[in-house]
């Protein structure tokens, strides 16, 4: 965000278009072939309003393309459909010049109609989108919101080609927003005719359009001719195969019938396939934006004591919770993961420091411990890491018990003022919507996540936290944006003081794929994309 | 005859409301709220209680009982939450692997079972007949999960006569119809050996060897059509014991049935998806257990109708 930010938007709009997506093309790449992607579960839906769940959110990106993408393998944001853009001096009006000549999968060109009507769409409280908030700065929103308008007042066309999107507040954050899959440009016409169910028969501009869909078989994809960007995809066809155990699809992969385990190495073969340098050459390791934490209830005794906050803090021992899931992941010492633009450098967090939590404690009052309860996911390896902290935690005296439950019943316990004393995040944890570092803290750490059904399971309020948040986000001029991330940074920094969380850990993430797979490494562990971006890979093997 | 069958048509029919009704009041007390499901974490509160008034999920139980009974019988089993279609759909699409796979299975369990059986009771006592029933026990006992995966490992992984897992051919139906084959063939091995040891103590086969047929011919002709009636009438009954264990193996064995429809949906917490899985599992082993009435009947004139 800051690189871009940083250069003039004019100097953008004239010098991007050919020669950086030129650049984006693979020297060594192949076109043609397919390969065979498999997961565990169904694909929900493809409709870009909707699909909100790592499984599609890529598919979804390879369908669909919106005013603004990321370069392949980065956090970078590049204009998509949008051949440039122009930002006013107040960061309030923003105005996009459409790539000519774009198609949808139906053969009709894009326009600017088309881009005002998606976000009309995914705003509208009848599409039941999970991402409308976001586009809650654009002028408008609110009355879209509460059904008293059927169109966002500041979103309008001026021309074929042009768009102009006015908001009510500054928002820093405003172009990541309209890279996530909810600013997709779809046709109306599609929509209409599909209803209800556009996602399953969904019509973008991207990349790839869907060919085939056998529900609870087969979704396959096919390369789309006409593709705005020259020379992509290198893939003809993606076959996604659902319903596969991700044991048995590692068995395919290694008997040479799958390219990618879309659900990964599964945890009990993990030091199996590592152990295999023939097996691990394959295995593609990579950051994401992921935080793994622990919740302590401030609103609940005796987490609304600061000090008993701290001393949990304290008596976690964090590098054998990371031995419990293989090493797989690396120690955490604030809520940003460490490629986050924002994080902050030389905070060492909490030590594990047993004797010092202890006289903490005591300091509080709990100098004989006290007797709590901690929530957590029923899926491996997570009641294992709840016992790895009960242990700890017993190490200072305070006696926990594991309460391990189905998903959506610790999230409903966390969404209760007076239920769940802990959580472990596992399996719930936070990935970033956006790479930006604003995405960590407003529904998880905010007071807007603080209420009944919200996300903030900490239940932590800081109504001064709240405010420098806002003032880090009205920040646009890009030639502040340092001084914004600092910002950020003295939240993040602040609420360790405070201790709503125990930063656990930040998760690697790790792709295996076929020997036949080519392409950069990063493409694999490309943070928007899970688990590759399809876009950009190719195989090796085309006659 | 015929009132009986009316009769029994009628109970099930209320077996069936029973079961809806059972099941929407549980899920109704569920400590997870769909609606967050659907929302997702970034959703705004106003979101959420938007999507609830859509979905009628703001209305009290009876109500959205009362609804969801009137769309049903409309036959409308309403739309999934999560996958946004309609659950008859996505229940249709899958339905045909499911029966597929059970008939698989009840032709593996009854070809393993049956012979197995009849085998153990002719060498009755022997070293054979000890063996085949520790093998029966270890079949019952085992957890279909291992069988399936040793099964999966040994056959496709390292011998490569199978495929491993998927669907579509006959080749990928034997090893996961083999794996479920496996346990219900415990039952059967054992429930036919002591039918078949019934049968060769009745008088009409000492008298058809009194006469001098062959041992073959006895137990071909005589011996095992007697033996093997009331056994195959318990096969209505398996459809109950397979309904719970196509959860299983088809996720070992990567099968599109209505179990792995019906697993996703209660990780998910997708109500309408749980609801007509369920109803529609329910509908099958009722129509099992009527059937197995109806063939013990024929079967066995001397069972009376009530």
């Amino acid at each position: 965000m800051k690189h871009l930010l940083a250069t003039s938007a004019l100097a953008l709009s004239l010098a991007l278009p050919l020669a950086a997506e030129a650049s984006t093309l693979d020297p060594n790449a192949t076109a043609g072939g397919g390969i065979i992607v498999t997961y565990k579960d169904d694909v929900a839906t493809l409709d870009p309003a909707i699909g909100y769940d790592w499984q599609n959110w890529s598919m979804i990106k390879s369908i669909f393309d919106g005013l603004m993408d990321y370069a392949p393998g980065t956090t970078d944001l590049v204009p998509g459909l949008a051949e440039s853009y122009t930002i006013s001096d107040d960061g309030q009006v923003f105005t996009f010049t459409l790539r000519p000549g774009v198609k949808f999968h139906n053969g009709r060109e894009m326009t600017a109609e088309d881009v005002v009507y998606s976000l009309n769409r995914v705003t509208n409280p009848a599409t039941q989108s999970p991402g409308a908030g976001f586009f809650g700065s654009i002028k408008g929103y609110d009355a879209v919101a509460d059904g008293s308008a059927s169109s966002l007042e500041g979103v309008h066309s001026d021309g074929p080609l042009s768009v102009t999107i006015e908001l009510s507040r500054p928002d820093a954050t405003f172009l990541h927003v309209l890279a996530l899959n909810f600013a997709s440009v779809v046709p109306e016409e599609a929509v209409a005719a599909a209803g209800e169910d556009f996602g399953k028969h969904p019509v973008g501009t991207g990349a790839f359009s869907l060919g085939e869909w056998t529900i609870g078989q087969r979704l396959v994809f096919e390369k789309n001719a006409d593709y705005w960007r020259a020379g992509l995809p290198y893939l003809d066809s993606i076959t996604f195969e659902v319903g596969q155990e991700p044991i048995v699809a590692l068995l395919r992969l290694q008997n040479g019938e799958v390219d990618i385990p879309g659900d990964g190495i599964p945890p009990a073969k993990f030091r199996e396939v590592m152990d295999d340098p023939a097996q691990a050459a394959r295995v593609v390791e990579g950051g994401q934006l992921h935080t793994g934490y622990i919740t302590l209830n401030t609103q609940m005794a005796p987490f609304d004591n600061v000090k008993v906050r701290q001393a949990v803090n304290m008596a976690i021992n964090k590098d054998r919770i990371i031995q419990v899931i293989n090493g797989r992941a690396v120690s955490a010492t604030q809520p940003l993961p460490p490629s986050m633009p924002g994080y902050t450098d030389n905070y060492a967090g909490y030590a594990f420091d047993a004797d010092a939590a202890k006289s903490l404690l005591a300091e509080a009052g709990f100098a004989d411990g006290f007797e709590t309860e901690l929530y957590v996911m029923n899926t491996d390896p997570n009641p294992r890491i709840a016992q790895a902290i009960q242990q700890d935690l017993s190490g200072i005296g305070v006696s926990v018990s594991i309460k391990s439950l189905a998903q959506a019943s610790v999230i409903a316990a966390g969404g209760e003022a007076d239920q769940a004393p802990m959580i472990w995040s596992g399996g719930m944890a936070w990935i970033a919507d956006f790479p930006d570092a604003s995405n960590f803290y407003g529904p998880i750490l905010g007071c807007s996540g603080a209420v009944q059904g919200g996300w903030n399971w900490s239940w932590y309020c800081n109504e001064e936290l709240d405010a420098m948040a806002t003032k880090a986000d009205s920040v646009t001029d890009p030639a502040k944006a340092d001084e914004r991330l600092q910002m950020w940074s003295d939240v993040y920094m602040a609420v360790m003081e405070d201790a709503p969380w125990v930063p656990v850990f930040n998760e690697q993430r790790y792709t295996m794929k076929s020997e036949r797979m080519g392409g950069a490494d990063a493409l694999y562990v490309d943070p928007v994309s899970i688990p590759v971006n399809y876009d950009y890979v190719y195989v090796n093997d085309v006659q | 005859m015929f009132s009986f069958l009316i009769r029994r048509l009628l109970q099930s029919l209320l077996i069936l409301l029973g079961v809806s009704m059972i099941t929407f009041v549980l899920l109704y007390w569920l400590p997870a709220d769909p609606v967050r499901q659907i929302a997702g974490r970034s959703a705004t509160a106003q979101t959420v209680q938007n999507i609830r008034e859509q979905l009628g999920l703001d209305q009290p139980l009876v109500v959205q009982y009362w609804r969801y009974l009137g769309n049903l019988l409309q036959g409308d089993l309403g739309r999934s939450y999560l996958q946004r279609t309609e659950v008859s759909t996505l229940i249709m699409s899958r339905l045909p692997a499911s029966l597929l796979l059970m008939a698989g299975a009840i032709f593996a369990e009854l070809l393993i079972g049956l012979s197995m059986g009849v085998v153990a009771a002719l060498r009755r006592g022997s070293r054979t007949d000890q063996v085949l029933m520790i093998v029966s026990f270890v079949g019952v006992s085992a957890p279909q999960f291992v069988v399936g995966l040793l099964l999966l490992y040994v056959f496709a992984v390292q011998l490569h006569w199978f495929p491993i897992g998927g669907y579509g051919t006959f080749s990928h139906l034997v090893l996961p119809a083999l794996t479920m084959g496996i346990l219900g063939s415990g039952w059967y091995s054992r429930m036919m050996r002591s039918s078949m040891v019934d049968v060769l103590r009745q008088d009409f086969v000492r008298t058809a060897r009194a006469k001098g047929l062959t041992r073959r011919r006895i137990i071909l002709r005589h011996a095992l059509p007697n033996a093997i009636l009331p056994v195959i009438a318990m096969i209505g009954i398996d459809v109950g014991i397979f309904m719970g264990g196509i959860v299983v193996v088809e996720s070992v064995f990567g099968w599109p049935g209505i179990g792995q429809l019906a697993w996703q949906a209660i990780q998910r917490v997708d109500i309408p998806i749980i609801m007509g899985v369920t109803l529609v599992s329910a509908t099958a082993i009722v129509i099992g257990n009527l059937v197995a009435d109806v063939i013990s009947l024929m079967v066995d004139p001397r069972i009376k109708i009530r």
